[in-house]
């Protein structure tokens, strides 16, 4: 019977895993969105303005479907390869505190904006993917708001965020590229340790 | 005379816009200048824009303020439509006159977005779009006075739509100025929402925003879907 019972859980826990994988990049970011709009109706604390909360729910249901290695890599350009290891796992923890912020920031003001999906354009065999989406905040002009993303062990992660045009880590580029010019890889750490306590 | 003088710089502008580049990359040779004029709009923003636009937000009802927004969006809707024929795309053309047809008679002069309830679609195009669509390239990063950042090719595209904007234009009965200053306004309080935004994600405001709307304006020149960047 106990034999029986962990045969059931391992079994359960690899068809999890399974549909997990194979969730398609775009229906990753609806169940996404949906959960974490979700919450943000229900929460009563966050809507009242409590930012840990919200900071707690972006790392939570968010976070984990990004690749911040990789978009810091992306935002470092040729300066990456200039980073030792451990200062690239510090560019990436301090990039990722950085972006939660903002996108803590960003959906505090949320009001019941809608979200549309675009077809998606996907060969099977493909391993980096756009899904496109246009957000419509009431009353307001459609905005496109796409995301880059590659497919890895644990399913799809994202490693960019094109809102209207403006690429997140291209407009980073410019930004840590002058602050490393100034002060290099150990100026732009600390640049965002001081920006992530201010 | 003075209609000269705004031709003659008009024409400046763009002969540095040819020479300026077509890429997506930033092109800011002019940066020490732009950096002066940015603090300087900053420190007139932070201190007399933001809080006059906040104050607008607070005490104009919503009502009225939509109002006030759609007034000038049908104006500016007359300008998409005007370029979307300059740079021949029909559908866009129709769409965005259809609207001013609709919203001037059955919205009230523009008081209603009635279009938009009908779904017809804003294509918001602008000259400083229409002439990148002609192949002209940025030019130069500026940061204008008082209307913050641009680049010699929409900044030409200012110059342009400033000759013919009713907004501009003396009638006997409303003073210019102030439909100037009611839309500049109106843009603002637009634009609340999104201060913080910046405020907290950007390492170096200048830069930030001068990526941004580098990206933003190259965008919108290509309707959304711009040629890969090769320098990545």
């Amino acid at each position: 019977m106990k034999r029986f019972l962990s045969w059931m859980l391992l079994t359960a826990g690899l068809t999890a895993f399974a549909v997990h994988a194979q969730e398609a990049p775009d229906a990753l970011i609806k169940r996404v969105a949906s959960d974490v709009v979700a919450t943000l109706k229900a929460d009563k604390e966050i809507q009242g303005g409590n930012k840990k909360k919200l900071y707690d729910l972006v790392d939570g249901k968010i976070a984990g479907n990004f690749t911040f290695m990789r978009m810091t890599a992306l935002a470092m350009g040729r300066n990456w390869s200039k980073a030792t290891p451990a200062q690239q796992k510090a560019l990436s923890d301090e990039f990722k505190t950085l972006l939660i912020r903002t996108y803590s920031g960003a959906l505090s003001n949320y009001q019941n904006d809608v979200m549309d999906f675009k077809p998606l354009r996907m060969q099977p065999a493909d391993t980096d993917v756009t899904v496109r989406t246009t957000v419509t905040a009431p009353g307001g002009q459609p905005i496109g708001i796409d995301y880059s993303m590659e497919k890895s062990d644990s399913g799809w992660k994202a490693y960019d965020v094109i809102v209207g045009g403006v690429s997140l880590v291209t407009n980073y580029r410019d930004e840590f590229n002058n602050v490393i010019r100034d002060s290099g890889v150990d100026g732009l750490i600390k640049t965002l340790v001081a920006k992530n306590k201010s | 005379m003075k209609r000269n003088l705004v031709l003659g710089a008009a024409a400046t502008l763009l002969t540095l816009g040819v020479i300026g580049t077509a890429g997506a990359q930033v092109y800011d040779p002019l940066e020490p200048m732009n950096r002066v004029i940015f603090n300087v709009n900053d420190m007139l923003d932070r201190n007399v824009v933001r809080p006059v636009a906040q104050a607008y937000v607070s005490v104009v009802p919503r009502l009225v303020r939509t109002g006030v927004s759609n007034v000038f969006g049908n104006v500016s809707d007359a300008f998409s439509a005007i370029n979307n024929l300059l740079q021949g795309k029909k559908e866009p053309f129709g769409s965005d006159l259809g609207r001013v047809l609709v919203n001037s008679t059955f919205g009230l002069g523009g008081i209603f977005d009635i279009a938009a309830e009908a779904n017809i679609e804003k294509y918001n195009e602008d000259f400083g779009q229409t002439l990148g669509w002609w192949g002209l390239g940025a030019g130069p990063y500026l940061v204008l006075p008082i209307l913050g950042r641009s680049n010699v090719r929409d900044a030409t595209g200012l110059v342009a739509h400033g000759l013919i904007d009713p907004v501009y234009q003396v009638t006997p009965t409303v003073n210019e100025y102030e439909l100037v200053v009611l839309r500049a306004l109106d843009t603002r309080a637009g634009l609340l929402g999104t201060d913080d935004l910046v405020q907290g994600a950007a390492l170096d405001k200048y830069t930030f925003i001068r990526s941004a709307y580098t990206q933003r304006r190259r965008s919108l020149v290509y309707d959304g879907k711009p040629p890969k960047d090769d320098d990545n």
